[in-house]
């Protein structure tokens, strides 16, 4: 993998800025023995971990999107590192930097239109109205006031332009 | 001890209704204090929009959280991940000043304050601390006898120094429910892994979010047993369509009928199969549905 053109020291500071727990990190093997996402997938977290602290290619690493957050590993970690909330921070770090799953868009997308990651169907009309419940959930969906208010909300967190409407790379192509 | 505020979220109400009508039917019947949260949106879902951008999952989570303190009443959830969320974003808002002063600026735009004045429920939790399994035992019809492997889902046990419900390695106060309706809750390997849906993994690298799930499924089936019941539409959904995409990749068949809790309970309170939403399960549970019917 080719390094970005540009000085990444200030991302990478930013990165051991979040993973600053992992530093307390023995390297045991506890987390990635644990770890239910690593017996069927690719993902080795204490190693993704331990590189998170040295390298910014972490980022552009499709291991990283790997973890469920079963919260096994932090739970058996004798050092008790939060390795799940690093997780949280370096997906949050990629995204920043415009890295993103393109079906993590999608759905982003779905939320600010919708106010719901999974949209009510046609189907599930029908099956609602047979089953006695409201056609529409009472939720935002049948809110538009609700609905604007989550748009809303979204727009002044800096949601849309982070998930929405930005050209984003493909972390899928980019891993090696 | 306020009363309740039905949090749906997103999976339940557009893709399971028949565990939203589930959950009406037993808290009506059961008289509990619950009224619909109207107007809320997604949790936000934890590994998803947590993973993006903690500042939009807070304020999100706030605002569901906001309508429910302007009721005065405790949020109810029936779902691991609308629980996870609400819990955690809940609770760090309450502990830190700085981040709620945040989020309430952005909240400010939509008139709204978050002032940390309620709790966040998961109905599983709720049913055991509130009723425990004489509570629910007194409630029940028609006592179910079928074999059933529990799925308790990862975030309604842990993080466990947050969830507060005992072993996260070996819990069993959802099996007490469950055995409480007159089922037997089997053991079995892996009981409390995951099911591989979470994390935005289902959404984004599905094929190897099902090999957890079929792994899960291996087991339940070497297990034996009438059904799985679990405690979260996602892992639902990941166990119940999962079958059938996992058939599609892998030409594996299991064919387990999958239910929420609030059904398995909905059935011993004596509503039928079909008010409950049970045959709009991908895996068609006739066999199932013909035993409940017919008193087994």
């Amino acid at each position: 993998m080719s390094e970005p053109p540009h000085d990444n020291t200030d991302l990478l500071n930013t990165m051991k800025a979040a993973c600053k727990d992992t530093l307390k990190c023995m390297q045991c093997g506890v987390c990635s023995g644990s770890c239910p996402s690593g017996r069927h997938m690719a993902i080795n977290i204490r190693r993704l971990v331990k590189k998170a602290a040295r390298t910014v290619d972490v980022l552009k690493d499709e291991q990283l999107w790997m973890c469920t957050t079963c919260y096994n590993c932090q739970e058996r970690c004798p050092r008790n590192i939060d390795i799940v909330e690093a997780v949280f921070s370096l997906r949050s770090i990629a995204v920043r930097e415009g890295i993103m799953l393109p079906e993590h868009g999608r759905v982003s997308g779905l939320l600010i239109r919708h106010g719901h990651a999974v949209p009510i169907d046609e189907e599930r009309r029908k099956q609602r109205a047979e089953l006695g419940l409201e056609e529409i959930p009472l939720t935002v969906q049948s809110c538009p006031e609700g609905l604007e208010e989550v748009r809303t909300l979204l727009r002044s967190c800096g949601f849309d332009r982070l998930t929405g409407n930005r050209n984003k790379s493909n972390a899928r192509t980019e891993t090696a | 001890m306020r009363g309740l505020s039905l949090f749906l979220g997103c999976v339940i109400p557009n893709r399971y209704p028949g565990i939203e009508m589930a959950t009406k039917l037993c808290l009506a019947k059961m008289d509990i204090d619950c009224v619909e949260l109207k107007g809320a949106s997604c949790c936000p879902a934890p590994g998803l929009f947590r993973s993006f951008d903690r500042t939009s999952w807070l304020a999100l989570a706030a605002r569901n959280i906001v309508l429910s303190e302007e009721l005065d009443r405790d949020i109810l959830t029936v779902c691991n991940g609308c629980y996870s969320t609400l819990a955690d974003a809940n609770s760090i808002m309450k502990e830190d000043k700085a981040l709620r002063e945040q989020v309430n600026r952005h909240l400010g735009e939509i008139g709204r304050e978050f002032k940390g004045s309620i709790e966040i429920r998961h109905i599983i939790e709720y049913f055991h601390r509130e009723l425990g399994p004489q509570g629910i035992r007194k409630h029940v019809e028609r006592p179910l006898d079928i074999r059933v492997a529990v799925h308790y889902g990862c975030h309604l046990l842990k993080p466990s120094r947050d969830r507060r419900l005992g072993s996260f390695e070996r819990p069993e106060f959802f099996d007490e429910l469950i055995e409480s309706l007159g089922a037997t809750s089997v053991d079995y390997p892996d009981k409390t892994e995951c099911c591989g849906a979470g994390g935005g993994v289902r959404s984004a690298l599905k094929e190897g979010s099902l090999r957890l799930a079929q792994n899960k499924l291996s087991r339940i089936k070497e297990a034996g047993v009438d059904c799985i019941v679990n405690a979260c539409p996602f892992c639902h959904m990941q166990l119940d369509l999962g079958q059938e995409e996992i058939q599609r990749m892998t030409g594996a068949e299991y064919n387990i009928p999958v239910l929420h809790y609030t059904q398995l309970l909905g059935l011993a309170l004596g509503f039928t199969p079909g008010m409950l939403g049970i045959n709009l399960n991908v895996i068609k549970s006739n066999t199932f549905i013909q035993r409940i019917e017919n008193g087994q």
